[in-house]
This record gives structure tokens, C-alpha cells and sequence, in this order.
């Protein structure tokens, strides 16, 4: 190279310098087997890794608590968890605030439902509640409409909430109500609201004004009504009555219902305060129990390490992590299981596979391809088929049961059980897998010349002595090759343990199932898949090391 | 999304049934059922007549019934429900009505009134459970046992506890692979009144006596988890007792002829209906409800007890079944519902398990495990 | 391959012969009695039988007349089966015969020695021999249970056992209804029909896109080779129930669930690890300078692929394809999640049949399947032969 620099550069055809040339044809080739590869890459990111992705974001994904409670998770930030006490008075009522919205928009049952994956009971306990929930201050509401029957009309509600024509609007309040709302469903809530909240009465009474607000949104957006013709909700009512009585300052407003909401604030003075947290408990009483509201609290940020702690067998508490009841620790147990069950069948698939490999490599070419084909139709043929024919084969009125009776080998009412346990998956996907084991085996010890074994043989080796130190070292690549692809496909499998399996024989992969689609659970699906992947993974990294990953070979 | 297709749906309300034009009802409708033969059964009486009267439609079937809650909730997720009718039991249908993924019910409105003028309110009367949820069949889950695997000189079981009588009963049981039923029913043969069973299950102590009380017989029990598991582990003579819905039996023991017989103390009833989907558009609705309000009149309830012997949810239609459509036995005593059958029942407690299913779940497959 | 000797074939004595051949009666006598009540009876009568026979026709026949004397000896034990166990008896009895026919005149004249060096041990011979019928149980093990299948098809009962009739060879035993049933049912036909329309356009996007990305692949030039063979295998590695729960969440979000192409772009992402692979290894024996020639003799790169390297690397794009198609046509993990009724895919429907309505129709379609699985297999091994005889790599 230094000549080359000392001399002059050496020239293209064209003129150029060739290293200047070299290096653009280089680019050119990069650039042009880039592009071959482009579309396949972008193909499988999109309809693979991003779907994958998108799984596991799903394992520590959390929002929903602080999406449905957004007043109560701020409330309950100061309360003190482990001081053996209850919440106080306000988190009850900012609870009020986000249940009777999410009773609304039907969003408290979820939250139930996620939250009794840590807490049984929650369930119920949403649901009854948000069935209940619009009952509260209703003594105060019936209060108010029996003073003055405008209280149950809607014109006059709108009139009072845009201060009336010509006013001074404020948007602020409706722009809040659509975040709000959005932030609850996350869907959009983009549009024309029919309802612009009066400036006037949005500084003088804020709550009322912001509840109101998310009722006009509500109802235009989800149930399509206009707002003026319809009567606000028990909250927007509940709001008012506080904020009248909070002693909110009437004396210089002269807006619309002026004269109606002063002869509120006065007859209000009289009734008694909206006790939300006697309100909740009074619906239930597990609104007092400290657990349901440290779950709460526990589970309130976006983000959780929750469902990996429960793929462990380990709970969230607020004394922070700590082991599960034994009575319910299985996914440990199952991870255990599913190792050892695939590297029984990794075993396994070495010991029968390794005679047909050597076999195949040491016969005639032709008989060799032909016996191959014994190896390759169970490899093309149907899983289905096969777990199936597992299935005629072991159960206890089977085939073999039947050919073991039929010998007298075993005693009609003492049939072999094996099936539905692990012996029957071990034995079906041992089949299964067995021409993944064989066929790198196979290719393997092709390579591998028979003279090594004739020399040492004729070196004074006995058989098996030529076979151990001489033939077996140079086969562990293939046994190597076989048992990382056996022992990955195996961890993963679901078809054939939901089949044959039974209780004994099932693997993670039928609990991941189980969470998707039975209890919904999707959060500790995600998060058993994700362990599962990340052993998977390791291996295939293992896989790369060893074998390379180019050089599979496949029949 | 929300917005249009809601839009879409405004006048959802509004819509009575028949009072549509039919142009303007949608010409293709996917119902979802569970296969086998009571999705035979829902062709039959529903279906086929329907098509008859509207000969344009396209009926598209999708047997995941089964995954019903996590495929609606999926497809909620992203805006495009391509269900129109869907099959689901009571407890599902709670949970989607809960979750806003169903569409709420007026009986009055969208059911047929009873021939007799009663109206679907009351004919249903308290099958109406949940706001979103229209009743068509009462099932149980109850037991089978082989005639012939009966030792002698022994009484056939007639009693719960024979399932955990090991010694009297000898041989297999197959058990759902899942708490529900098992578990009270283990609770009832362990001593506890029946009107005490979900107190008890619902402490820790409690679930842990029904689990071992379950232990006694683990050893000789095949677990199932698809309806047809016990079926054919009775006909291949894999068990001797094994739970099962009502009328997966009655098909072994009557179509099949197998030496099967019913035993039904302490049998669970539950509900299965029908739910439609939240947000549907519009011409899609009116062929949804066009079509329930046709399939679950007092006749086609009926009809369906032809071929299959599953209680019609009217009690209106009970008068009106009759016999097997191809077998031709009359089918009234094979209903769970008969009296002589319904002596002594459980109704599945929707409440307890959307509660507790979670937690004890999580233990009874721990202890499956052990 | 029998057409050498490589060792003088000599008759053995008869102290080697006959209790050799008595230990072979003896075990089979085994299974015979103790499916008739007494494992002692059978194993004497099995163990004197077969030498006597051996006696007779080694010494007494001299070795001659073979022929007639195998037959002699099958038709006898398919007949004493008959009379044992009726049709079934006769087939395990003329199976027997005729095995044992040829056992006493492979062992009798030594003709086991044929094919084997000649400076073998005894001790050598005998373990040759267990390991080949070791690997025969192994071959055996993998093969029977698909074969198993294939009469269970023909059940005419609905369920998955064999009937006492069918194991008298009773015809009334036997039906073609599961077949009937395959092909009449609309379920079952329309699943085929979603299998036959989901699985080639499935391979024509892997087979389009793989081969494309093997030949960049198999450039020395490209960057991160590594990774992006990483990710591109990744879709057979990553455990089936991940990738269907993955895409059953992400495609829903796109609107793909439950829809004809979401279950397409599923399966090809399934089946493009296999065309990598298969198209990558076709490349490697791929020699360079045929592309640079053509472009020498004025070939655009278009003419070169088309004309020159693509029909070198077919054989591996088709099996890379067939592979594909097969894992689109087998899966069913994916489509359960990913499709709905509308996608419900042959295997799918199997595994519903499996689970809700068991019923030997899938037993039908298992054997049609394995049949086609057959001349699948075929057609693969025609290809790698032409594919090697086009490569030069093995003669003829």
C-alpha cells in the first residue's frame, strides 16, 4: 500500500483513482445488497419484532389505575400506607370525582378486574360501587330540587354554565374536560361541543363549572345527545352543593340563576356536609379496608414491575417485595418443570437420534437417502397428526395398552396410564422432536471420514475405544447443534402438552395461553413470555456462538 | 374512532325491532357460538328458518365462543368489532356488559312478548341476568357414569358424594380442569349445609378444606378442559364417573347408545344466551336484533330443545317441547330443568366467582401442580 | 448394495444353528404364551419348535428346496394362527412364517456373514446385528404412529380406538365415512379452501422476500450481517405461543386481526427463517464468477439473476418455498390467535375437532395429508438431486 501512496495513485480505466474507484464500487455493492435485504428486514420488524415488542411493553405497562382514579392516585400520595389507617376525607372524595366518571364511561369495572389480580374482592367492589355511586349526596341534591324545581332543568343548567348569551367565555375548563375524558378511554374528543363555559361562573365556581364541562363532552361525544336538552349528572349537582357551601362569594355575581343560587347557598347552610368516606362504606365496606387501598396505592404508578414479581411467585406490597402465599406459588414451579421436562427431551432425543444419525452416515448413499425418508415424513408431517396419533397410541384403551393386554403382559383392569401426564408429553414430543435432533447430527458426521475410525482401529484401538476418543468428539458439534434447537423448540411448545399433557405434563407456554385468552391477564402473559424469551434468547445467542446461525441445515 | 362509530350507531335506541326496513338491515351477519353439536342445535332452530325468510343473507358462523371476552376486548381495542351476535355464557356476558363491550337490553323493546301475551320481562323473569344478556338456555354441569363399571351388588351412585366415595365407587373420574363447581361440590361432601358453601369458600380455611377434600380422590382424577373430553373418556371406557354439560351426555348415552347413565344430584345450573356488541353500526344492529328478536320468540326456544336437551330460558316454551327431531324420544325428561331431574341444584353464583376466580384459581392450579 | 459378498458364506454347525435359532423360538414363544396364559409353555414350545424346523430344513432338506419350504413353513404358522386367533392370528402367524423362514436359512447358512469383513469377531457380528435392530426399533418408533393412524381412518365408529371388529378384519368394521365426511362437510371444506388460499400467497411473499435478502445476505459486503441474520431467523426461534400473542395484540391495534391478510403476513413471517436458510445454503455452493461473467458479456443485473443465478439456486428457493408453505399449512398456534372464523385454517379446524368433537374425520384428514406429505417429500428429494447433479457436487 505505501508504494502505491508514494508513486502516485494508481488509475481506473475512467481516470479516477482505483482506490477512490475500489472504494465506490465497494459502496455501490454495500448499498445494492442493502437494498436486496431492506425490504425483507423491514418486512419482518413490522409483522414480527414490533408485535413481540409491543408484547412486552404490555408486562410492565400500568396505566389504567392512574388513568381511570386521576384525582384519587394525586389524594393518595400523602396518605401514609403502613400507618395502619384508612384514608382521610379528601381521597374519599376525590374517589367520588373519578368513580362516578368511570361508572359513566363504564372504565371502573376494568380497573376491577385488574386490580383483583392483586386483590381479591376489588372486583365486586368496583362494580357494586359503581352502581351505587350516583346515590351519593342524594339527600343534599333532593334537598336543592325540592327548594326550587330549576335545579332538575337542563336549559336552566346550561343557561347558569355559559353564563348566557353574549357573556364572556372561558374555554379552559372544556379543554380540561376533553384531556380529562381522553386520558380515561383514550380515545380523541376533538369537535364542536355546543357548550362554552361562561367566564364569570368558571372563576366563581371552578369544580362545578369542570364537571359540568365533562358532562357536555361526555354526552355529545359517546352518547350523542345536545347538551342543553339534557339534565346534568348527580356530580355536577354533588360539586355545586360543595362549593356553595365551601362558602363560595355569590355577592357580586349577577349572571344567569343569581337569585336561584343564593337561596341555595342559604338553605344549604343548614344541611348537613356530604360524608363521602360514610358514602362508600356505606356501599361497601371494604371501602374501609386498608389492603384495598395500599393495592391501590401500590399499583398507581404507570409503569409496574408487578406482573414480573407475580411470574416469580413474589407479590407487591407496600413493605415492598415479598414471596406469595405457598398455596399459590406455581410459576416458579411450572419455569422448573418446562426446563426439565425439555432437557429430558433433549436427552432423549440424543440417545435415539444419535444411532439413526450414525447409521444414515455410515450406509450406502442410496439406502441412506431412503431411510432418511423414515426420518423426514414424521418431520413433514402434520404436529396435529402426530399428537393425535400419540393420543390413539397411549391411552389407556390405545393401541399399545391394547397390544401389551392382547400379549397378556398386562392385566386388562390394570392398563398403563400414559397419557395426560408428563411420561405422555415427554414420549409424543420426543417423536416430534426427534428429526431436529437427527438431521444436524446427520450433516455433521457426513463430514466426518470413516478411515479416522479404521486407523485407529488398525493403531491397536478396540471398538469402543476408536469410538470415544477418535469418532465421538468429532460428532459433538451435531450433538450440539440438535440439543440447543431440540431444547429451544421444546420450552416453547403448547399444542402437544394441551393435548397429551394432562396436569403433570403441561409447560409455561399453556399458562401464558391460559392468561390470554381464559382470565384475561395479559399483563402476566406478557410478563411469562417475556422470561420465556429472554431464555430463549440466551440460547440462540448460545445457538450463534457454537453452531452460527447460518449454518442450519435443514434436510 | 369512537366518535364515528358511534355516529354510526345514533340512532341505536331508537331502533325497534321490526320496525326497520329490511333494506336497510346489513347482508351478511357473523354469529359466534361453540361449536359441536349446539351450535347444530342454534342452526337448526335459528338459523335455517331465519335464512329462509331471508334468503339474500349470508350467515357467517365463528366458534370462539370460548375466547368470546378476550376477542370482543381485542377487537375493542382496536375499533373494529367484525361480530355481530355473539353466544357467550351468563358469567361472560356480566363481564362484558360490564365493560361496555355489550350492548344493554330492553326486553320489552327488543324480545318477543310470549304467544300469551306475557311479556319477555316476565317470561324470562329471573333468567334476565345483567343488563345485556338474552337468556336462551339453561344447561348443567352434572355427571355421567358407565352403567356397566358398576361393581356388583352396589346401588349406582345417585348421591354428589359418590364421586368422592373411592371405596363403594371404585375406578377414574374426570373432573373440570378448573375450581368452579368442584369445589362446592367437594365443600357439599365435606359436610357443609349447602346455603353455607360460598361463606365457607370464601375464606382461606374454607378453600383449603374444599382442596383436601378434592386431594382424597386427586390421584384418580383425568381433568378435562374441552366439553367433549368427558364424552369420550365415558365411551372409551376411560372413567367410570366424569362431569360434564347435561347435554353432551344425553348425546352419549342417546345417540350413541353407550351403556351411560345420568346422574344429576347436585347438578350447577348456568346460563348460556346471547349478547350483542357495543357500537355496532347501524345496519348491522338492525340485522342483530332483527335477528334475536326472531331466534329467542317462544317457538324457535322450543324448536331448539329438539335437538338438544338443553331447558329453553322462556317459560313459555316449556310446554311446547317436544320430541327429538331424529331420535324421536320425548325430550321434557331429559331437560335439567324437569322436576324430577331438579331436585336438588345449584345456580352458578355469578357474583362469588368474578370475585374469587383470580385468587383461587391461582391456588387450585398450584395445587393441581403439586 | 447385496450384490457383493465380502465374505464366503459357509453352512454353520449345527451346535451354533439350532440354539441360536431355539433362543430366537423361545422369545417369540414368549409373547405367544403369555398371550395364551402361559409364558412357560410358549417359550419351551416356541424354542422347539423353531429348532426342529431349523434341524429339518438345514440338515434333513440340506439347504435345498428353499423356496418351497419357506412357504411350507409361513402358510402352517398362518394357518395355526387361524386357528388361534382368526384373521388376525393368521396375519401375526404369516407374518411370523415367513420371518422365520428366512431367519432359519439366514442364520442356517450364514449368509448373515455376507455382507460383513471378514475378520469380525463373533462378539463384533452380534453387536452389528443389535445395533442395526436397535436402530430398526428407533425407525419404528418414529414411523408408527403416523401409520398407526392411516386404519384408524377407516373406523366405522366415531371414536379413536380400534373396535373388536375392526381388529377381526371384519369389513363391517371399516367405512370410508370419515372420508365421506372430509369431503362433504362444509366446515371441513372450507377450512381446506382457507388453507389452499392462506398458505401459497403466505410462500410467495417469504419466497419473494427471502431469496431477495439471501443473495444481499450472502454478499461479503453487508453490514451488521450478524444482527440482521439474527432478526431474520428470529421467527423459528421465538417460542410459537410469544409470536401469536404478539402479533393477536399488535395486529388487532392495526386492524389486522381476524382478517385474510393478517393471517398471511403472519404465516410468511413464520415461513421466511426456512427460505433464509435453505436459499443461504444453496448460495454458498454458488460460484461467483458465473455472475461477474455475465456481466462481462454485457448481462444487465436483471438478466444475470433471471438467466443465470436463479435457475443455479432454485432447487433451494423451491424447497425453501415448500418448507414455507408447509409451516403455513401446519401452523396453528398463530392462526388461533391471529384469524377468526373466516381464517379458520385445516389444522385449525383439527385442532378444534381435537378438542370439541372428537371425531376420526381428522384421522382422515391425517392420512390424506401424510399421503400428500409424501409426495411433498418426493418432490424435495427429486429437487436435491438435481440441485447436486446441477452443482456437480455428487455424481449421477
Amino acid at each position: 500500500m505505501s508504494d502505491t501512496t508514494q508513486s502516485g495513485p494508481v488509475l481506473a480505466a475512467d481516470g479516477t483513482p482505483l482506490k477512490k474507484s475500489l472504494q465506490k464500487a465497494l459502496r455501490a455493492q454495500k448499498l445494492r445488497a442493502l437494498a436486496l435485504v431492506a425490504p425483507l428486514l423491514i418486512f419482518v420488524l413490522v409483522t414480527f419484532i414490533a408485535p413481540i415488542a409491543d408484547m412486552l411493553f404490555r408486562s410492565v405497562e400500568n396505566q389504567i389505575v392512574s388513568r381511570t382514579l386521576q384525582n384519587t392516585v394525586v389524594a393518595l400520595e400523602d396518605w401514609d400506607a403502613e400507618g395502619g389507617e384508612a384514608p382521610g376525607e379528601a381521597v374519599y372524595e376525590a374517589l367520588y370525582w373519578d368513580m362516578f366518571l368511570a361508572a359513566e364511561a363504564k372504565e371502573h369495572t376494568r380497573l376491577g378486574t385488574r386490580l383483583n389480580y392483586e386483590q381479591t374482592g376489588v372486583s365486586s367492589l368496583f362494580r357494586g360501587t359503581g352502581r351505587g355511586v350516583d346515590d351519593i349526596g342524594e339527600d343534599q341534591i333532593d334537598a336543592l330540587e325540592d327548594l326550587n324545581e330549576a335545579w332538575e332543568e337542563e336549559s336552566f343548567w346550561y343557561e347558569l354554565m355559559t353564563g348566557g348569551d353574549g357573556a364572556a367565555k372561558d374555554g379552559s375548563q372544556l379543554s380540561a374536560a376533553r384531556e380529562r375524558l381522553s386520558t380515561l378511554t383514550t380515545d380523541s374528543y376533538r369537535g364542536n361541543v355546543g357548550f362554552e363555559p361562561g367566564a364569570e361562573i368558571s372563576a366563581l365556581l371552578p369544580r362545578t363549572v369542570s364537571e359540568y364541562a365533562t358532562f357536555a363532552v361526555y354526552t355529545v361525544f359517546v352518547e350523542e345527545d345536545v347538551v342543553a336538552e339534557e339534565e346534568p349528572w348527580e356530580a355536577v349537582k354533588v360539586a355545586l352543593i360543595e362549593e356553595l357551601k365551601a362558602g363560595a362569594d355569590l355577592s357580586g355575581y349577577s349572571g344567569p340563576g343569581a337569585e336561584e343560587l343564593r337561596a341555595a347557598q342559604e338553605m344549604l347552610a343548614d344541611q348537613p356536609d356530604i360524608d363521602y368516606k360514610a358514602a362508600f362504606l356505606k356501599e361497601d365496606k371494604d371501602w374501609g379496608s386498608i389492603p384495598v387501598w395500599q393495592t391501590i396505592k401500590t399499583y398507581s404508578p404507570p409503569f409496574t414491575s408487578g406482573y414480573f414479581l407475580n411470574a416469580v411467585d413474589l407479590q407487591k406490597t407496600v413493605d415492598g417485595v415479598e414471596a406469595r402465599p405457598e398455596t399459590q406459588q406455581i410459576y416458579i414451579m411450572l419455569f422448573q418443570r418446562t426446563l426439565f421436562m425439555s432437557l429430558v427431551i433433549m436427552g432423549s432425543c440424543i440417545l435415539l437420534g444419535y444411532p439413526i444419525a450414525w447409521i444414515l452416515a455410515n450406509l450406502p448413499v442410496r439406502t441412506a437417502n431412503l431411510l432418511l425418508i423414515l426420518v423426514l415424513l414424521p418431520f413433514w408431517t402434520s404436529l396435529l397428526v402426530r399428537t393425535s396419533a400419540w393420543k390413539v397410541m397411549l391411552q389407556q384403551q390405545g393401541v399399545i395398552n391394547d397390544v401389551l393386554v392382547w400379549l397378556g403382559m398386562v392385566a386388562d383392569e390394570s392398563r398403563l396410564v400414559m397419557i395426560n401426564n408428563q411420561f405422555g408429553t415427554i414420549v409424543a414430543m420426543t417423536h416430534i422432536l426427534l428429526p431436529f435432533m437427527i438431521l444436524p447430527m446427520y450433516s455433521v458426521m457426513q463430514t466426518i471420514p470413516p478411515t479416522y475410525l479404521r486407523a485407529a482401529k488398525s493403531l491397536g484401538a478396540t471398538n469402543w475405544t476408536a469410538f470415544w476418543r477418535v469418532y465421538f468428539p468429532q460428532s459433538v458439534p451435531g450433538i450440539g447443534a440438535g440439543s440447543i434447537l431440540v431444547f429451544i423448540l421444546a420450552i416453547g411448545y403448547y399444542i402437544t402438552p394441551e393435548i397429551v399433557g394432562g396436569t403433570t405434563g403441561t409447560f409455561i407456554s399453556n399458562r401464558i395461553a391460559y392468561h390470554i385468552s381464559s382470565s384475561l391477564n395479559w399483563g402476566l402473559a406478557a410478563a411469562l413470555g417475556s422470561i420465556l424469551l429472554a431464555a430463549v434468547l440466551i440460547l440462540y445467542w448460545a445457538y450463534d456462538k457454537i453452531v452460527g446461525i447460518d449454518n442450519v441445515k435443514l434436510g | 374512532m369512537k366518535l364515528t362509530k358511534t355516529l354510526m350507531a345514533s340512532t341505536a335506541l331508537t331502533v325497534a325491532a321490526g320496525a326497520v326496513l329490511a333494506q336497510d338491515m346489513a347482508d351478511s351477519m357473523t354469529l359466534v357460538s361453540w361449536g359441536g353439536a349446539y351450535q347444530r342445535s342454534q342452526v337448526n332452530a335459528y338459523a335455517d328458518p331465519y335464512k329462509e325468510m331471508h334468503p339474500d343473507l349470508e350467515v357467517v358462523w365463528d366458534e370462539s365462543s370460548a375466547e368470546a371476552v378476550a376477542k370482543l376486548r381485542a377487537m375493542d381495542e382496536a375499533g373494529n368489532v367484525t361480530w355481530d351476535v355473539v353466544d357467550v355464557v351468563a358469567a361472560d356476558a356480566l363481564r362484558l356488559c360490564d365493560e361496555g363491550l355489550a350492548m344493554e337490553i330492553d326486553p320489552e323493546e327488543h324480545l318477543a312478548a310470549a304467544p300469551d301475551g306475557t311479556s319477555a320481562e316476565d317470561d324470562f323473569g329471573d333468567l334476565l341476568v345483567g343488563d345485556c344478556f338474552i337468556p336462551q338456555i339453561v344447561y348443567s354441569t352434572t355427571f355421567g357414569y358407565r352403567t356397566d363399571m358398576v361393581p356388583d351388588g352396589v346401588e349406582p351412585p345417585s348421591d354428589i358424594c359418590s364421586v368422592f366415595d373411592l371405596e363403594t365407587y371404585p375406578g377414574k373420574r374426570s373432573l373440570e380442569k378448573r375450581p368452579i363447581n368442584n369445589m362446592e361440590w367437594a365443600l357439599l361432601c365435606d359436610g357443609v349445609a349447602k346455603d353455607e358453601v360460598y361463606d365457607v369458600l370464601a375464606t382461606a380455611e374454607g378453600q383449603q378444606q374444599a382442596l383436601d377434600k378434592l386431594d382424597t380422590i386427586k390421584d384418580e382424577v383425568i381433568w378435562w378442559s374441552a366439553g367433549a373430553d368427558t364424552p369420550q373418556l365415558l365411551a372409551d371406557g376411560e372413567v367410570f364417573m366424569g362431569s360434564t354439560y347435561n347435554g353432551r351426555l344425553f348425546s352419549v348415552i342417546e345417540e350413541q347408545d353407550q351403556p351411560v347413565a345420568m346422574m344429576w344430584d347436585a347438578q350447577v345450573f348456568d346460563l348460556d344466551g346471547w349478547i350483542i356488541p357495543a357500537n355496532l353500526p347501524e345496519d348491522r344492529l338492525a340485522r342483530a336484533l332483527d335477528f334475536v328478536y326472531f331466534a329467542t320468540d317462544t317457538q324457535r326456544l322450543a324448536d331448539q330443545a329438539k335437538w338438544i336437551s338443553y331447558g329453553p330460558a322462556r317459560q313459555s316454551s316449556a310446554p311446547l317441547v317436544g320430541e327429538h327431531a331424529e331420535l324421536g324420544i320425548k325430550m321434557a325428561p331429559h331437560m335439567p330443568t324437569d322436576p324430577e331431574n331438579a331436585q336438588n341444584t345449584f345456580l352458578y353464583n355469578y357474583e362469588f366467582w368474578a370475585d374469587y376466580r383470580d385468587d383461587i384459581d391461582a391456588k387450585f392450579q398450584a395445587w393441581l401442580a403439586q | 448394495m447385496a450384490t457383493y459378498t465380502l465374505t464366503h458364506v459357509e453352512r454353520k454347525p449345527l451346535s451354533f444353528t439350532l440354539p441360536v435359532l431355539a433362543l430366537a423360538g423361545g422369545f417369540a414363544g414368549l409373547f405367544v404364551g403369555t398371550a395364551q396364559g402361559s409364558a412357560l409353555l410358549g417359550v419351551v414350545g416356541g424354542a422347539v419348535l423353531l429348532a426342529i424346523l431349523g434341524f429339518v430344513c438345514v440338515t434333513m432338506l440340506d439347504g435345498a428346496k428353499e423356496r418351497p419350504a419357506r412357504w411350507a413353513i409361513t402358510i402352517a404358522m398362518a394357518v395355526a394362527g387361524f386357528l388361534v386367533g382368526s384373521a388376525s392370528g393368521a396375519v401375526v402367524g404369516f407374518l411370523f412364517g415367513w420371518f422365520f423362514g428366512w431367519f432359519i436359512y439366514w442364520i442356517g447358512e450364514g449368509r448373515y456373514r455376507a455382507n460383513l469383513v471378514p475378520y469380525l469377531t463373533p462378539g463384533q457380528v452380534l453387536w452389528h446385528y443389535t445395533f442395526r435392530v436397535l436402530c430398526g426399533l428407533i425407525f419404528f418408533f418414529l414411523i408408527t404412529p403416523i401409520v398407526v393412524v392411516m386404519p384408524l381412518s377407516f373406523n366405522a365408529e366415531d371414536f379413536f380406538t380400534f373396535t373388536p371388529e375392526m381388529l377381526r378384519l371384519d369389513p363391517e368394521g371399516y367405512s370410508l365415512k370419515h372420508y365421506r365426511d372430509f369431503f362433504t362437510s362444509p366446515d371441513w371444506q372450507q377450512a381446506l379452501w382457507n388453507s389452499v388460499t392462506i398458505a401459497p400467497v403466505a410462500t410467495l411473499l417469504s419466497v419473494t422476500f427471502g431469496t431477495l435478502a439471501a443473495i444481499g445476505l450472502s454478499s461479503e459486503h453487508v453490514p451488521f450481517k450478524r444482527a440482521i441474520m439474527a432478526i431474520l431467523i428470529s421467527p423459528m426461534i421465538v417460542p410459537l405461543i410469544i409470536s401469536a400473542a404478539g402479533m393477536y395484540f399488535f395486529y388487532s391495534r392495526l386492524g389486522l386481526q381476524g382478517t385474510y391478510w393478517g393471517v398471511v403476513l403472519a404465516h410468511a413471517a413464520l415461513g421466511i427463517p426456512f427460505v433464509i436458510i435453505t436459499v443461504t445454503a444453496t448460495l454458498v455452493g454458488f460460484d461467483r464468477s458465473l455472475t461477474r461473467a455475465a456481466a462481462n458479456m454485457g448481462a444487465n443485473p436483471v438478466t444475470t439473476f433471471f438467466r443465470v443465478q436463479m435457475p443455479l439456486i432454485l432447487p433451494g428457493v423451491i424447497s425453501g418455498g415448500l418448507f414455507a408453505f408447509i409451516t403455513s399449512f401446519d401452523e396453528v398456534v398463530v392462526v388461533l390467535f391471529v384469524g377468526s372464523a373466516g381464517q379458520k385454517t385445516l389444522p385449525w379446524q383439527m385442532f378444534t375437532g381435537l378438542r370439541e368433537q372428537i371425531s376420526p374425520t381428522i384421522l382422515a384428514v391425517a392420512t390424506i395429508l401424510v399421503a400428500i406429505s409424501i409426495v411433498l417429500l418426493a418432490t424435495v428429494e427429486v429437487l436435491r438431486r438435481r440441485s447436486e447433479r446441477l452443482r456437480g457436487m455428487s455424481p449421477g
